[in-house]
């Protein structure tokens, strides 16, 4: 337990180096928003 | 760069940029790291010599260390490249069943629907193609996309109906399973199409720029009158019919409105839950943001992220395109990586047939890329579209939000700067304004859950 930092959520970035990549996932600009690309909103379809 | 801190409402937040981790930390550790490094304790201790308990400090220092041990700060670098198939995918298809619309809106990159080549409707035997177009070219990829896009979609709604139908057939034909979407202006809906819609499941982006003054200002209808009073009922009456789901409520902010916060909070007010307001893009006219906006754009995304948790939190949600992140289940670095699509994986197709790297680029004669009938014809420009991404753009190779906005809009990019290769630095800014309330307010969501 540490007294001066909360850690929000697990490190998944660099391990989806060796899973990701099916390519399922929808275009970043295909959803509510044709204006700007967002793809950090975007959820695995894994 | 290792990580990105900051503070948004009141918290004191920081991303490791390359394991995508964030940290809540108290204004010590905050400051802290504004120093430390990793290994310089000597440094760290000297500069807070005057503010700090040298003992708070090195146990501080602690708890970094422990952080950094465990791969969760200070990361290094990502220097893999895109894990993709080598030969691109086609996912989606922006259909432009009309180019002509039935309202003159004031910042339409769509010029009143024409596109500025002329008014027109695609024909079934177009739309076909595309739909054969994208199973030729998804390879063993099983969903698709279709968006149905304008102009005014609305206005060329028996190709619609005939392009779904075609659609259904070459699903249960080939196993593919697309995803349909219809951008509207809500004009034309009655309760026929409405009906329609439901049935076949067809996803709605509904224009709405919030408030009536501010919407009937830049959203007239043909002959000039407000658009507000007709659009909202339809809206009102759609989203009912479909219990308040499969929607996105879509609005555009300019510089006539900068106080579009408020904006969103009247869309809410309304009743309705999926939001998005997003800046307009536009290079010149008054209503065209500038970098002197930023400060007060700041704010109000300020006071949009307070606002949007303390309605969470009062029981009364609603969502945020922009603040929905996903820290835990988000996209693969690959995709990350992999930009918008435009040009490669996503294409706009005219009223007859051409094929452009997206909608934006609808009308701009040098990215034609050929058509659904003859396919790509211009394949160079197609990758270069395909090899244009964060890794490769000085500014945003080192940028801490290119994991979350894979590089941004390319059509902006070239309208603003005349190449793909430099961001439009305005949407930068907005964009990672737009980054830091949505981290704070999932972190904030975050340590709500754990109370």
């Amino acid at each position: 337990m540490m007294k001066h930092i909360t850690t929000i959520n697990k490190a998944s970035l660099q391990q989806t180096l060796k899973t990701g990549g099916c390519g399922e996932c929808q275009t970043s600009c295909q959803s509510a928003c044709k204006t700007s690309c967002t793809v950090g909103n975007q959820v695995c379809q894994k | 760069m290792g990580i990105h801190r900051f503070t948004q409402n009141g918290q004191h937040i920081v991303l490791d940029v390359n394991s995508g981790v964030v940290h809540v930390v108290d204004k010590p550790a905050y400051d802290v790291l504004g120093v430390f490094s990793g290994g310089n304790d000597d440094e760290v201790l000297a500069a807070f010599s005057d503010s700090y308990d040298p003992e708070m400090v090195a146990e501080v220092m602690d708890e970094l260390r422990s952080l950094i041990k465990q791969d969760v700060l200070f990361t290094p670098a990502i220097d893999a490249v895109s894990t993709f198939n080598e030969r691109p995918l086609v996912k989606s298809l922006c259909l432009h069943v009309a180019h002509d619309c039935n309202l003159r809106c004031g910042y339409c990159f769509a010029g009143t629907g024409d596109f500025g080549h002329g008014r027109g409707l695609m024909t079934a035997a177009v739309a076909e193609r595309s739909v054969d177009f994208i199973i030729e070219n998804s390879g063993q990829r099983r969903n698709c996309e279709l968006d149905f896009f304008g102009g005014e979609p609305l206005l060329n709604m028996d190709v619609v109906r005939h392009t779904v139908d075609y659609v259904r057939r070459r699903e249960a034909q080939t196993g593919k399973v697309f995803k349909l979407t219809l951008t509207t202006n809500a004009v034309l809906l009655d309760d026929d199409i409405i009906a329609y819609l439901n049935e076949q499941n067809i996803s709605l982006v509904l224009s709405l720029d919030g408030r009536r003054e501010v919407h009937d200002r830049m959203r007239p209808c043909a002959d000039g009158s407000g658009s507000f009073d007709e659009v909202i009922a339809r809206i009102r009456q759609v989203v009912d019919s479909r219990n308040g789901k499969n929607y996105y409520l879509r609005g555009t902010f300019t510089a006539y409105n900068l106080d579009f916060a408020a904006d969103v909070a009247a869309m809410a007010d309304f009743g309705f839950v999926q939001l998005s307001v997003e800046p307009v893009v536009a290079k010149d006219g008054d209503y065209a943001l500038k970098e002197e906006h930023l400060p007060v754009l700041f704010r109000q995304y300020d006071e949009l992220a307070a606002h949007y948790l303390q309605q969470r939190r009062a029981g009364k949600p609603y969502e945020f395109f922009h603040f929905n992140l996903d820290l835990e289940n988000g996209p693969c670095v690959a995709k990350r990586l992999s930009g918008c699509g435009a040009g490669h994986e996503y294409f706009a197709v005219t009223p007859q047939g051409d094929l452009y790297p997206c909608h934006q680029f609808v009308g701009r004669d040098e990215y034609l890329l050929g058509t659904v009938f003859a396919g790509v014809k211009r394949p160079e420009l197609s990758q270069r579209f395909r090899k244009t991404h964060v890794l490769t753009k000085d500014a945003c190779r080192n940028c801490w939000a290119r994991f979350f906005c894979s590089g941004g809009c390319h059509a902006n990019a070239e309208l603003f700067n005349g190449t793909i290769d430099e961001p439009y630095s305005l949407g930068c800014e907005l964009q990672k304004k737009r980054l830091e309330c949505a981290l704070m307010i999932q972190a904030q969501l975050s340590l709500d859950g754990k109370k």
